[in-house]
């Protein structure tokens, strides 16, 4: 089964089969080293810019601000949720995301 | 590649949705298949129609386009019945209740918890009674805004009503201009105050004066017999939309107010076929002048999109706008004010906007008792009693309703303007409308203003899409986050200085993410400072001009008050903010159809 993914309402939601399911406005911790200056980056999610599956892995780039140094610009690609059997799974908002590393 | 959107509209869109609208409507909202929703919640906006939030599945926010915020005689109260029967959910509102109306930055109104069967008998209801919802969103013309006193304002130089009740008719439901690159905000502005706020709308008529001959198709300066014909200046590309916020430019054209629907439709034609699809945060028109210059755009209007020789711009008279120009007298159209038949109209201040249907009926009766039965709604989210005689004024003032929309409410309650935020809104980020309600209250109360100034405007918009027009206020605050002893907590960024008037300028963003509870404290010290180190009779606008970001940084201040915020928590997690169990799991069935 394909999956339709794509980002709604000017970046603030990414849709999964015509749901919306993952949303701004969160605070997500990161590994991402390339982001910002910070060891772990904590970042408020203010824009989807783009969405895109790896496997069964859901992926996105975000455009947001590191609250801890103040740091803004859009990420590398982070893993927001799976699609397993036809369904989505979030993962957990509290997780540690690091960016994918080729 | 175009984009999602492009696709679907390219599949099914402008006038004909209403047909498949109505399918639905019939059939129920289960009937849209699962994999279609996104493709028709974005054209149902096309018809006014917008999908609240998750957790509201099934219900619709409602906007009525009422142009130039005109309501005729009778009109209110037909919005008044909508709202009582229509405008109810499983979610009560903890201080405006059920039932309400919103009136809108840009004069329209929005109605909430509309259930999609119900769709058809509200159309009826609104078209028999000369309104609609048509174009009240998505990619076309959106509501045409002006001055809402057209016609009767005592400063106005041309009546710009009929101007703008002519493109009303020809760009609602126009095939040819029905399916544009984005929206298409557009402003016609007569009187000498500013209020139609065309600098901030992708096309902008402003009033100005230009020596013509003949009878206003001539060829330009001291060409005629000298005599001041007056029409229109032009501008193009202003919005404030996505951390991008752009005056409208100057294009150098000026317009007789019979050629108004020609250069309009040209520009939305330019727009139309120059505009971004490829990629929707670049579709602006803004951006397309930002890529091209004004000479160019033009340039393009006069070789491909109109057939006759364009004037050059005439002399305006924007040194005489005051309209949320944070300087001098009239920032808005609250009070009572002459008109130019001798008659008076009023201006009451609707505190965010928001006015429950009881109220909005109430208001339609005196409107009719007291005045001509028109209302309007000005851009400050705010209503205007038209035509009421000197002889009548003091009974009207003396009306109850009036109580609780002043016609000379204090500046805290007066200057409030917010946006719809996470209580419908998807795109929002914290609680909006009835948190700039409590911050006004707890303003008024515990905050004061220096001796003189009598108008402060605190706009507070849920995102960066700035529907509650913040980078033009004194205080402009935007939703964020940020983490409070380490949870995260709804926060606000706060800029400062922004305003209209003949220079505009935006605020600038000096503080950010305050935790939202410590907003109301830092308020009041900004002010604190601002009365010690004011100079003699200066504006707040001023004042920040006058200092950098950092030393208002340190002025702003944020501070825990006896302000207490309920809504700290992130409101977007829930299916209702207000709900007493709002988690997303609680969140109400789909409604079902009867
Ligand atoms: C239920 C959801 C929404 C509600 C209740 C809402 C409400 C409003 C209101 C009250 C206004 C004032 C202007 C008017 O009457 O036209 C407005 C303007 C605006 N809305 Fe929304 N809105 C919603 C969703 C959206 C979405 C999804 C977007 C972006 C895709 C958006 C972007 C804007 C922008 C950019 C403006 C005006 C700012 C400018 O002049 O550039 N809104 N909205
Ligand atoms: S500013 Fe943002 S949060 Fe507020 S109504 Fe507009 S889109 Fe929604
Ligand atoms: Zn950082």
């Amino acid at each position: 089964m394909t999956t339709s993914l794509r980002v709604l309402d000017d970046g603030a939601w990414i849709s999964v089969d015509d749901h919306r399911e993952v949303r701004v406005s969160e605070l997500w911790r990161l590994d991402a080293p390339g982001f910002c200056g910070c060891d772990m980056a904590d970042l408020v999610v203010e824009n989807f810019q783009e969405v895109g599956v790896d496997g069964a892995r859901v992926e996105t780039r975000v455009h947001g601000q590191c609250i801890a140094c103040g740091e803004t610009g859009v990420t590398d690609w982070l893993p927001v949720g799976r699609v397993r059997g036809g369904e989505f799974v979030e993962y957990d908002r509290s997780c540690v995301r690091r960016t994918r590393r080729e | 590649m175009p984009t999602d959107v492009e696709n679907w509209k390219s599949e099914v869109y402008g006038n004909e949705i209403r047909e498949h609208l109505f399918e639905f409507a019939e059939r129920g909202f289960d009937s849209i298949p699962d994999d279609e929703r996104d493709a028709w919640f974005e054209r149902f906006k096309w018809w006014g129609l917008y999908h609240q939030r998750n957790g509201q599945e099934g219900y619709f926010m409602m906007r009525i386009g009422t142009p130039n915020g005109v309501l005729e005689p009778g009109q209110l109260r037909v919005v008044g019945e909508i709202a009582d029967e229509y405008a109810r959910g499983p979610g009560t509102n903890p201080i405006f209740g059920d039932a309400y109306a919103d009136f809108t930055t840009r004069q329209s109104i929005q109605l909430h918890w509309i259930e999609l069967s119900d769709v058809p008998a509200i159309f009826e209801k609104l078209e028999t009674n000369g309104l609609s919802t048509q174009q009240a969103c998505g990619d076309s013309w959106r509501n045409v805004v002006g001055n809402p006193v057209a016609g009767k304002d005592g400063r106005e130089v041309i009546d710009a009503w009929p101007v703008i009740r002519d493109l009303n008719e020809t760009f609602k439901g126009n095939d040819d201009h029905a399916n544009l690159p984005r929206k298409w905000k557009v402003s016609v502005t007569g009187s000498a105050d500013g209020s139609g706020q065309g600098d901030i709308n992708d096309l902008a008529f402003e009033p100005a004066y230009k020596a013509v001959d003949g009878n206003g198709s001539g060829s330009g300066e001291g060409g005629g017999s000298g005599e001041d014909a007056v029409g229109f200046n032009v501008r193009v590309g202003g919005g404030l939309a996505r951390n991008e916020p752009r005056f409208a430019r100057d294009i150098d054209v000026w317009v007789p107010p019979e050629r108004v629907s020609d250069v309009a439709g040209g520009l939305s034609a330019l727009f139309r076929d120059h505009g971004d699809r490829e990629d929707r945060y670049n579709a602006r028109i803004k951006f397309l002048v930002d890529e091209w210059g004004p000479e160019r755009v033009r340039e393009t209007l006069q070789a491909d999109y109109v057939d006759f020789e364009l004037e050059t711009a005439g002399r305006d008279v924007r040194e005489e706008y005051t309209y949320n120009a944070g300087e001098g007298e009239r920032n808005d159209l609250v009070g009572v004010h002459d008109q130019k038949d001798g008659r008076n109209f009023v201006g009451l201040n609707v505190l965010v906007g928001r006015m429950g249907a009881a109220d909005v009926l109430e208001l339609a009766d005196l409107a009719a008792e007291y005045g001509s039965g028109e209302v309007r709604l000005s851009q400050r989210q705010n209503v205007v009693v038209t035509d009421v005689p000197d002889e009548k004024l003091d009974d009207f003032l003396e009306s109850d309703l009036l109580e609780h929309y002043s016609p000379s409410p204090s500046p805290f309650m007066r200057g409030s303007v917010a946006c719809t935020g996470t209580e419908f809104c998807s795109l929002s980020i914290v609680e909006t409308k009835n948190r700039q309600v409590r911050f006004a209250r707890w303003l008024k109360e515990n905050a004061e203003l220096p001796d003189g100034v009598e108008e402060f405007h605190v706009h507070l918009s849920g995102c960066t899409a700035s529907c509650a027009q913040p980078q033009i206020a004194d205080v402009s605050l935007r939703g964020m986050k940020t983490r409070k002893d380490g949870e995260p907590v709804e926060a606000l960024d706060v800029g400062l200085g922004g305003g209209l008037g003949e220079e505009p300028g935006f605020a600038r963003w000096v503080t950010q993410r305050v935790p939202a509870d410590e907003v109301p404290g830092a308020i009041a010290n900004l002010l604190e400072r601002f009365a010690d180190e004011r100079e003699e009779g200066e504006s707040f606008r001023a004042f920040v001009a006058r200092h950098d970001d950092e030393e208002l940084d340190a002025f702003v201040d944020p501070e825990e008050t006896d302000y207490e915020d309920p809504m700290l928590h992130n409101t977007k997690r829930t299916w209702y903010p207000y709900a007493e169990n709002d988690a997303l799991d609680d969140a109400p069935p789909v409604p079902a159809d009867d």
